[in-house]
């Protein structure tokens, strides 16, 4: 009796929404994803642990995560300043690249796999330029890199745009009023006010780039330990018949999607609390 | 009056001064800004088109001739007419209970359902093979009834679904959240049925961000790469998707043809950014007036 | 709401095309043959024939389906399902695989047709930038510092597979079978190696269209091909003096034509790859020919190596795959043991 499970509401089809909602998920997600972790327990402890931290694998999480996370900061960066420039300024061609920036979320990841490949190998477009200067991106991990910074591209832009827009330009106004430079309003307003935004949208695009494959085996060499990212290495043991080694590893990388799903979710609900109760 | 106007237009001008950068400031962040976007979104795109038409308009139009990437293009709108069609479906229907309704776990099931974006797509395709394999739990049962999903349309079309399942949801929660349920109290007491509450309350309400969650939906399913690759046999002009033809004929020398199918899908990838462009004018008409605002700022001819 | 029409007349366009495509195969017969990354232009022309012949021969129509990929990815598809009524792989283990994982052929399959069910064979050669700049002549030649040496990965790729052999036969021939320096010498070769593509064709991709490495190991059919057209004034093929003799091997799969009622003409379809046009076909298409008479003809393309068997040194596919394809077997250990 103490508990109550739903509160009541005047509004119908509670019931038939829910249940259609969560009998679809369970079937189209939750089930096939449960199967994923009943394979991995035909292997014991040792194997699973073994399957897990074996050089190989630790050298993928190394790349897959830390490219992740390199690409994440590099479009926490430049993708801020894309939505500031989005936001703040005028210039010609605005609107246009307003509407690109979503283009990596809407092209297919083997398009954007061969045409980065093919821009940034040493006879390519951006590739020719770089290798004078003893850098090499295609088949490196840097390659790595450049495709996980493209397909996260429009998150940190999309999730900092809004808040951009919705921040109340008066109280900037009063910041330099009361005496602040340009650079003090800006960290002292603007920032505490962009960086719930800001690190929603860095972990989504982190999340994003961890599973990503379509365009990184296209550009990354695929060598072991070196740019051999962990869906490649999922891939690999499944050729080699190998369904629990590939399953273990997947549920490797399940447990951290859903960690930074639900570190995301967090971080919307903190801010959306900070937001009404200020 | 014309004093007073005055008075007002230095008065925003002021204030305006007090929010923004100098000019160099300005101009150095709209070059990093560009610069960025220069090297990681319009050189790729225009390195697609420019391979694509590599060998004039005739040979682009020739990799279309392929009898097997017009099969490819069927299969890919086959697949993705079934697979948003459901996700629309659950987007509607979980958007409604999670946005109208208070229950307990509310949050966990809103955490759920991003589970499929952060899934590698590798997995998504692994998990259905452990189900529906031939050494799969379920395989050997299908086998026998001679009911084929992996290698087969059915697999595509679950893979695509599984991958796409978030979109739609995830457009409309947040939205139906911050509308409340007030206006479909007001219809239901007024002796409106729940199915006309929805369709004439709910619905013109949510249709902008519907339709976009339908587009970005399809724009997904039609270019899934990984997920679909591990389901689908790869057989020449049966089970081959647009994006996985992509990587076929790139395997064949043919990279003309690869970038003209490439470009193809770029080109809807456009248009539903074009059409997000022009869905977010008609919802948001706050926006054009905030767009306003910023164009009363020094410099621009007011 | 204003997508619904637009869907709805999509789906049944799609649907009716569909429908008339099923009834078009209702009235003949389709096989499938799952195949290995190169040989999609062999096939291709050998279906034709073949379809031509079997109208000829049975008054049926015969549609014949490819799937190509990498070899092993390839056997993998088939043994979750993937119903190939033949299958022609790159090595004879993955076939192996099949019989082994998914039980859908006899353990005996490589005997059922001639030469161990290799209706032609191949062998592993080099090929090299214009001019030959590094002056790369034999497979000592690829160990040296400072060249960069392109093959697929032995993990997933079955000329991967062969080249991996072919090196380390050479080494053995080289060094009298003395297994320890056979390893040193292949692990130098693979220090040499910057990409390690998936399968046969992206590595051929990358020493060809992105001009990375100094020279290409791969199979023989496929350095040929590259060389063909535009390919011909920018690279030159370097042929080993001594080489593996590869052997990609075909069989039916047994459950699935006796399941679908296609034996006969899945049986016919490879043992016509041993008649005389079957041979011709494989031959224009830069594979070795078996047949005598259609191996003189083509005699010019195919330059003499001397070719050692997989057998003279491995044994056989099931042991050569645990000593240096399994997990932690000799391959592993060269990224193991020294992790640059």
């Amino acid at each position: 009796m103490a508990l109550v499970l739903k509160q009541p509401s005047v509004l119908p089809g509670f019931g038939l929404t829910l249940g259609f909602a969560l009998f679809y998920f369970s079937l189209i997600v939750l089930i096939p994803l449960s199967g994923l972790i009943v394979k991995t327990t035909t292997l014991t402890w040792q194997q699973f642990w073994h399957t897990v931290t074996e050089p190989r694998a630790m050298a993928s999480y190394q790349l897959t995560f830390g490219a992740s996370f390199l690409g994440a900061l590099i479009n926490g960066f430049f993708g801020s300043v894309v939505a500031w420039v989005l936001v703040r300024y005028h210039f010609p061609g605005r609107s246009i690249v307003d509407a690109l920036v979503d283009l990596p979320f809407a092209l297919p990841t083997a398009v954007a796999g061969i045409a980065l490949t093919a821009i940034y190998s040493s006879n390519g477009w951006i590739g020719s330029y770089l290798e004078p200067l003893g850098l090499k991106v295609a088949f490196t991990p840097l390659g790595v890199l450049v495709a996980l910074t493209f397909i996260g591209l429009p998150f940190v832009v999309r999730t900092v745009q809004p808040v951009l827009q919705d921040l109340d330009k008066e109280v900037e106004e009063a910041a330099t009023t009361l005496g602040a430079n340009r650079w003090q309003t800006f960290r002292a307003v603007i920032v505490p006010e962009l960086w719930p935004a800001l690190l929603t949208g860095m972990a989504m695009a982190f999340a994003r780039s961890v599973g990503e494959y379509g365009s990184v085996i296209f550009i990354a060499g695929n060598m072991p330990l070196k740019s051999e990212i962990t869906p490649l290495l999922i891939m690999t043991k499944l050729e080699q018949y190998d369904y629990a080694g590939a399953t273990a590893l997947g549920v490797v990388m399940l447990v951290v999607s859903f960690v930074l799903a639900l570190m995301i979710n967090l971080i919307q609900w903190w801010s959306g609390r900070r937001h009404t109760a200020s | 009056m014309s004093t007073e106007i005055a008075a007002r237009v230095r008065n925003e001008e002021w204030k305006a001064s007090l929010t923004s950068e100098s000019t160099l400031v300005r101009w150095t962040l709209i070059a990093i800004a560009l610069g960025y976007l220069t090297l990681f979104l319009f050189v790729p795109l225009a390195a697609v088109f420019s391979e694509a038409l590599k060998k004039g308009l005739a040979g682009y139009f020739a990799s279309f001739q392929d009898p097997d990437t017009l099969a490819a293009i069927r299969l890919t709108f086959i697949a993705a007419s079934l697979a948003v069609p459901l996700n629309l479906m659950f987007g509607v229907a979980a958007a409604w209970a999670i946005a109208k309704f208070e229950f307990v776990g509310k949050q966990i099931l809103i955490t759920l359902i991003d589970i499929p974006l952060a899934v590698s797509p590798v997995i998504s395709g692994l998990i259905y093979v452990l189900l529906f394999g031939a050494q799969g739990w379920v395989g050997p049962w299908l086998a026998e009834h001679d009911i084929k999903i992996i290698f087969a349309l059915p697999g595509i079309v679950l893979a695509t679904t599984f991958v796409t399942v978030p979109f739609i949801a995830r457009e409309l929660i947040p939205l139906m959240q911050s509308q409340g349920r007030e206006e479909e109290e007001a219809a239901l007491t007024l002796g409106a049925s729940g199915w006309q509450t929805f369709i004439r309350v709910t619905l013109p309400n949510i249709k902008w961000s519907l339709l976009y969650g339908v587009i970005l939906c399809n724009a997904r399913a039609m270019g899934e790469f990984g997920a679909v690759s591990v389901v689908s046999g790869h057989i020449r002009g049966l089970t081959n998707t647009l994006p996985l033809h992509v990587e076929i004929l790139y395997n064949e020398y043919n990279a003309v043809g690869a970038f003209a199918v490439a470009s193809l899908l770029t080109l809807l990838a456009i248009v539903t950014l074009v059409v997000k462009t022009v869905i977010e004018r008609k919802s948001a008409p706050s926006r054009a007036t905030q767009d306003a605002e910023w164009r009363m700022q020094p410099g621009s001819p007011s | 709401m204003i997508l619904k029409p637009f869907v709805l007349t999509l789906a049944l366009l799609t649907g009716a095309l569909g429908f008339t495509s099923s009834i078009q195969a209702a009235e003949s017969i389709s096989i499938l043959n799952v195949s290995y990354d190169p040989t999609r232009e062999l096939y291709q022309e050998f279906n034709a024939a073949f379809a031509k012949h079997w109208q000829a021969k049975t008054g049926q129509t015969v549609k014949i389906l490819q799937s190509h990929g990498g070899s092993s990815k390839q056997a993998r598809a088939v043994i979750d399902g993937l119903e190939a009524d033949v299958v022609t792989l790159a090595l004879a283990y993955d076939i192996d695989a099949i019989s082994e994982k998914a039980g859908l052929l006899p353990a005996n399959w490589q005997s059922r047709l001639p030469n161990n069910s290799a209706p032609y064979s191949s062998t592993i050669t080099f090929l090299v930038r214009k001019g030959n700049p590094k002056g790369i002549k034999d497979w000592n030649d690829l160990v040296k510092p400072g060249v960069s040496v392109i093959t697929p990965n032995p993990k997933t790729s079955g000329v991967a597979r062969w080249n991996y052999l072919a090196a380390w036969g050479y080494a053995l021939k080289q060094f009298g079978g003395d297994e320890a320096k056979a390893q040193d010498f292949v692990w130098r070769l693979f220090k040499n190696v910057p990409v390690l593509d998936s399968g046969a064709r992206g590595a051929t991709t990358t020493f060809v269209e992105r001009g990375i490495g100094d020279v290409l190991i791969n199979w023989e059919n496929e350095i040929l091909l590259s060389t063909k057209g535009s390919g011909k004034d920018k690279f030159e093929i370097v042929v080993p003096p001594i080489s593996i003799l590869a052997e990609p091997t075909v069989s039916v799969v047994d459950k699935i034509v006796d399941k679908r009622g296609t034996r006969l003409v899945a049986q016919a379809y490879l043992e016509y790859l041993y008649s005389e046009e079957g041979q011709e076909i494989a031959g224009k298409n830069n594979y070795r020919p078996q047949l005598p008479a259609v191996a003189a003809k083509y005699a010019a393309n195919f330059p003499a190596v001397e070719r050692f068997t997989l057998q003279e040194f491995f044994g056989n596919w099931q042991k050569a795959h645990k000593a240096h394809f399994a997990d932690g077997a000799s391959f592993d250990q060269i990224y193991l043991q020294s992790p640059k």
